[in-house]
């Protein structure tokens, strides 16, 4: 690994994104609208919304990240670009870190949107700091990103990438504890929300959200999330293949 | 210096279930320009990755620049252009070359450089999607070209181009080949063969020849390469 062909990957993909307005749109500013309709749809019952309030923080980004990095990641091989990089002095960690320090930016922007909109415009209740609600969105888009490393090992196309959001992204959301409290699900099920990043990432901000700060729980789970974005990228490199049929 | 840039012994390629290269033996000897010249689907661009080491399930031996093909060491000795655009097409020229180098680790000056070798110094400042397809093969070219790659291995790299660009890529070629480098320049258009010093004639998987178009053409006592490789393929199959 080399520090300059990584930074030079981030650079990259910061100077490909500035291009795209309409990426950028999607990922700023999405998370922050699916939030408030979420505000809108509980307008009657506000203690709903701040249950489930700060749990989609971690989701949205985590969802939105994941999609655009898969998808990115095969476009680089349907270019070409990919097979260029391989032929030069670019360890597959330089990639996927550049790609992560990247996209980890842009979750630090996406969190400061969406936790600010969600504390301050839609006055979601929560017992924790701010800034620790915002430390914990930004990990979770940044798992986002990891997953989509590691997912975009297993397709081929960009076509079987944006199909990978909902193989692997749906079953973490319904099992993370937002629709049934993890504790609450069938044995077999709990068992498997245990070993599923996106249950830590919303128990993370659950945690903030309660009051349990990340002296206090949360930030264990935190911690747990930061594991789960190492093992993705470790396991990207593995899988990322340089000789292929 | 090694006489050879690439050596390739019984190189055999399985694609899925198929075998696609059927054990070839052929050089690249260094300091020339070699055409690999075939149709469609015989099998150029499988053996064009086999040596730039981006091929699985390759068997037999090929050595790159005295290196087993596909070694750490080889990368950024080699410049490779695909068949795709390789580049950004949300970057410009600029942009693109700037990054390769900064992945590469050459001076940003070696832009310069290149984009003038590739004659693009007109659209340095457009973004890559914006440039007609001829312009974007020479915007990868460039990109191939930049830190002085001893192999440069350019699969198709003519193609859509005007014939005075064809001619002014070709001259580049030889002025690379003149200062040392080696090339391996792939095409389906056989007119080209003879602005190579050496061909490399492929069909289904198989070489046919690895000889100079000057030898090649006498060995099937024709007039010019097209029907050389038509002759060719008859006393192959009349031989099985």
């Amino acid at each position: 690994m080399t520090p300059r062909v990584t930074f030079a990957v981030a650079a990259r993909v910061l100077a490909q994104l500035r291009r795209d307005h309409r990426t950028v749109a999607m990922l700023v500013v999405l998370p922050t609208l699916l939030v408030s309709l979420m505000w809108w749809m509980f307008t009657d019952s506000p203690a709903t919304f701040d249950r489930v309030g700060g749990p989609l923080l971690a989701v949205f980004p985590a969802i939105i990240m994941f999609t655009v990095t898969s998808v990115a990641v095969l476009r680089e091989r349907s270019t070409g670009t990919l097979a260029r990089l391989f032929t030069m002095p670019m360890a597959k960690l330089d990639f996927l870190l550049g790609y992560a320090f990247a996209f980890a930016l842009i979750a630090v922007v996406q969190a400061a949107v969406v936790v600010s909109i969600a504390l301050y415009a839609l006055d979601l209740d929560i017992e924790g700091a701010a800034w620790q609600l915002g430390v914990v969105a930004v990990l979770d888009g940044v798992l986002g990103t990891a997953l989509g490393l590691f997912a975009s090992a297993f397709a081929a196309t960009e076509f079987q990438a944006v199909q990978m959001m909902p193989a692997v992204m749906i079953p973490q959301i319904l099992l993370c504890g937002l629709l049934v409290p993890r504790e609450r699900l069938p044995g077999v099920l709990e068992a498997v929300s245990d070993v599923l990043p996106l249950s830590y990432a919303v128990d993370a901000v659950a945690g903030v959200a309660a009051g349990n700060g990340f002296g206090a729980g949360a930030g264990t789970d935190a911690l747990v999330v930061t594991a789960f974005i190492v093992a993705a990228l470790a396991l990207g490199a593995a899988t990322l293949r340089r000789r292929t049929a | 210096m090694m006489k050879n840039a690439v050596q390739c012994r019984s190189l055999v390629v399985v694609r899925g279930d198929r075998e696609v290269l059927h054990g070839i033996d052929c050089a690249l000897v260094t300091g020339s320009v070699t055409g690999l010249l075939g149709p469609s689907g015989c099998g150029k661009t499988t053996l064009i990755r086999a040596i730039v080491g981006l091929q699985a399930k390759v068997t037999g031996d090929v050595e790159v620049l005295g290196l087993p093909a596909g070694s750490p060491k080889l990368r950024g000795r080699i410049g490779y252009v695909t068949q795709e655009p390789s580049v950004y097409g949300d970057l410009t020229v600029t942009e693109n070359l700037r990054f390769f180098a900064a992945v590469l680790g050459v001076s940003a000056d070696d832009v310069d450089r290149v984009i003038d070798a590739v004659d693009l110094g007109t659209h340095a400042t457009a973004r890559v999607d914006q440039l007609s397809g001829g312009q974007r093969s020479r915007a990868s070219l460039a990109a191939a070209l930049l830190g002085n790659p001893e192999l440069l291995v350019l699969d198709e790299p003519t193609v859509g181009l005007d014939p005075v660009l064809r001619r002014d890529l070709w001259d580049l070629f030889h002025r690379l080949a003149a200062d040392g480098a080696t090339l391996l320049v792939s095409s389906h258009v056989m007119d080209e063969a003879s602005r190579c010093d050496r061909l490399l004639l492929m069909r289904d998987g198989d070489l046919l020849a690895d000889d100079t178009p000057a030898d090649l053409l006498a060995a099937a006592g024709t007039a010019d390469i097209e029907q050389a490789f038509l002759t060719l393929i008859d006393r192959k199959t009349g031989a099985r």
